[in-house]
């Protein structure tokens, strides 16, 4: 029972960072019909841009946690969002009206663009960060078997419950929201009535890159060490997740990045660590040979 | 009154190919009237909206609108500015709604650029500042007048995509008023309506051209519909204007009456 806890705790942290870059995904699928493969490498970048933010912020002498975390979300936030809206503005939005193989081909061209660039400025050595979030509370204990829950954990659950609130209000209830689901639907009739069509899916881009930003950080807070490789990994699991929760849905993204990252940390504490990627995509394969959607995705009918 | 006519038209033509859909084509639409589009099918009436909605770049030709002391040229305006700037509106043969969004939704969105303004792009509308949630409020406001001349105010929370057709149909035109144009372009909304919503389409039809002042385009194939609400006429076949002019005269113009009929004169 402590074990299992423990396991669930650990799960939820990594669903978390799953969920939030999956939205990034699914939000671009469901818009532009496209998988953004590129997006892993965002969230790579956020991470680097923290790991700047955090080691200039303590040259500086900038150490108390709660500012430095605060300077370094806002940070992330503001510029990694520039990578993906000139992701958009120059690889794709050219090629928008091209065979989908060809945004594909670009998407990953991007993809190993991305890595490349941060691997030549940053070098390819993994870089470390102090921990900047200590602590814990313990909430159960057999023998000497502790589950706790760190600080840091509920940190990055509260950020991402905080985060996907918001943007779930934005989709919901603003203008930009809505214009965002009518594009979705349909394109050209969102242009019809007016809707700035290019300009929201710019915005797409940026909001999918924004979540992403913060997966990053929150990693680097998690695991304490980055490179330019961890974009690879992360986002192929985000883009699963995705895909498990139903592409194109934005609950079915969150629910999908919690169950991916709970079947990992279960798969590991139970079975066997190395196999933990084969776990999830085992999971993938069977959800999809019996709902091809996803878990929350609506069937697309076809268009008469 | 304006000088200038509200559209007009100028040797319009649009080329697929070997085939002409469009072949020099002028008319003029003017405010406050409505100018029916009619012609056999393959005429290019359907080829003539989508020019003037930005969904084809003619092969030659000018789309003038004028209004409000400006002036537009469509042909060189991309699709969302003709909706939002130079204000046309229309509807499609086969109904284009946003079928997963409410049918209150579908015409709140088509506010959108009044929206977008009010909520300072969104920052403001996120925080729920109160300009926003004025602005918001006047959007709501216009979407359930125009759901009570449509008749669907009972059904405002249903999805779009699960009404009947016939009001599919409505709220699509219902959709396009929303965006506050001053050129409405109906694609046959009379298609596939019964006699009773045909005669409240043509109710409502009247209602806008006379309580709104805009220009209405409407392509139909319902004669019954055409004769009685439309101002002007424009009749085309095989991409070419064939006539043009009141109902009446168009009703009796012989080359009208062969290009329905067939080429054997005499026909009733």
């Amino acid at each position: 029972m402590e074990y299992f806890t423990q396991q669930l705790i650990n799960g939820i942290t990594l669903g978390a960072i799953y969920a939030l870059i999956a939205i990034g995904y699914t939000m671009v699928y469901g818009i532009i019909g496209m998988i953004n493969f590129a997006h892993g490498e965002v969230f790579m970048i956020g991470a680097f841009i923290s790991i700047i933010t955090f080691l200039l912020l303590g040259l500086f002498g900038i150490t108390w946690a709660p500012l430095a975390i605060l300077v370094a979300l806002l940070v992330t936030m503001a510029l990694t969002p520039l990578y993906g809206w000139a992701l958009e503005r120059i690889a794709y939005r050219p090629l928008r009206h091209s065979p989908r193989l060809a945004a594909l081909i670009t998407a990953i061209g991007m993809s190993i663009f991305l890595q490349n660039y941060v691997q030549l400025v940053q070098g390819a050595r993994i870089k470390p960060l102090q921990p900047v979030v200590t602590g814990g509370i313990e909430i159960m204990r057999r023998d000497d078997f502790v589950v706790t829950l760190s600080t840091m954990q509920i940190l990055i659950v509260v950020l991402t419950v905080t985060l996907m609130a918001g943007f779930t209000l934005l989709i919901q209830r603003t203008a930009l929201g809505r214009a965002q689901r009518a594009c979705e639907q349909d394109l050209k009739m969102a242009a019809l009535v007016g809707v700035d069509v290019d300009r929201t899916i710019a915005l797409t881009f940026v909001m999918g890159a924004v979540l992403a930003s913060v997966a990053g950080l929150i990693f680097l807070l998690h695991y304490g060490v980055v490179d330019f490789h961890i974009g690879f990994n992360a986002g192929i699991k985000a883009f699963t997740a995705a895909v498990l929760g139903g592409i194109g849905s934005l609950p079915g993204a969150m629910l999908g990045g919690l169950l991916i990252g709970l079947i990992e940390a279960f798969w590991s504490a139970y079975f066997s660590v190395e196999y933990k990627d084969v776990a999830a995509f085992t999971v993938l394969i069977v959800v999809l040979i019996f709902r091809p959607t996803g878990l929350l995705g609506k069937p697309d009918i076809e268009k008469v | 009154m304006n000088a200038l006519p509200l559209l007009s038209v100028e040797r319009l033509t649009m080329r697929f190919g070997g085939l002409m859909a469009v072949d020099d084509v002028s008319f003029a639409a003017e405010t406050g009237h409505i100018t029916a589009i009619i012609g056999p099918n393959g005429a290019g009436k359907t080829t003539l909206f989508n020019c003037l909605t930005g969904f084809y770049a003619p092969t030659s030709g000018l789309m003038r609108l004028a209004h409000d002391g400006g002036e537009f040229l469509l042909e060189r305006m991309e699709g969302f500015r003709i909706a939002a700037r130079a204000k046309v509106a229309r509807t499609f043969q086969n109904i284009r709604l946003f079928r997963g969004m409410s049918v209150l939704e579908n015409l709140i969105v088509a506010q959108h650029n009044r929206l977008m303004r009010a909520s300072g792009y969104t920052l403001a509308g996120l925080i729920g500042l109160g300009v926003y949630r004025d602005a918001e409020r006047q959007a709501v406001e216009r979407a359930r007048y125009w759901l009570e001349q449509v008749g669907l105010t009972a059904l405002a929370d249903l999805d779009a995509g699960g009404l009947p057709y016939g009001d599919q149909r409505l709220l699509e035109i219902a959709r396009a008023m929303c965006t506050e144009p001053r050129l409405l372009c109906l694609d046959e909304p009379a298609a596939g309506l019964n006699a009773r919503e045909s005669a409240g389409l043509n109710a409502l039809l009247t209602f806008i051209r006379n309580t709104h002042r805009i220009g209405v385009l409407l392509i139909e194939h319902d004669m019954s519909v055409v004769m009685s609400i439309s101002d002007r006429i424009v009749v085309l076949d095989y991409g070419r204007k064939i006539a043009e002019g009141a109902p009446e005269a168009v009703r009796r113009d012989p080359a009208v009456i062969r290009a329905y009929l067939g080429e054997e004169e005499g026909a009733p």
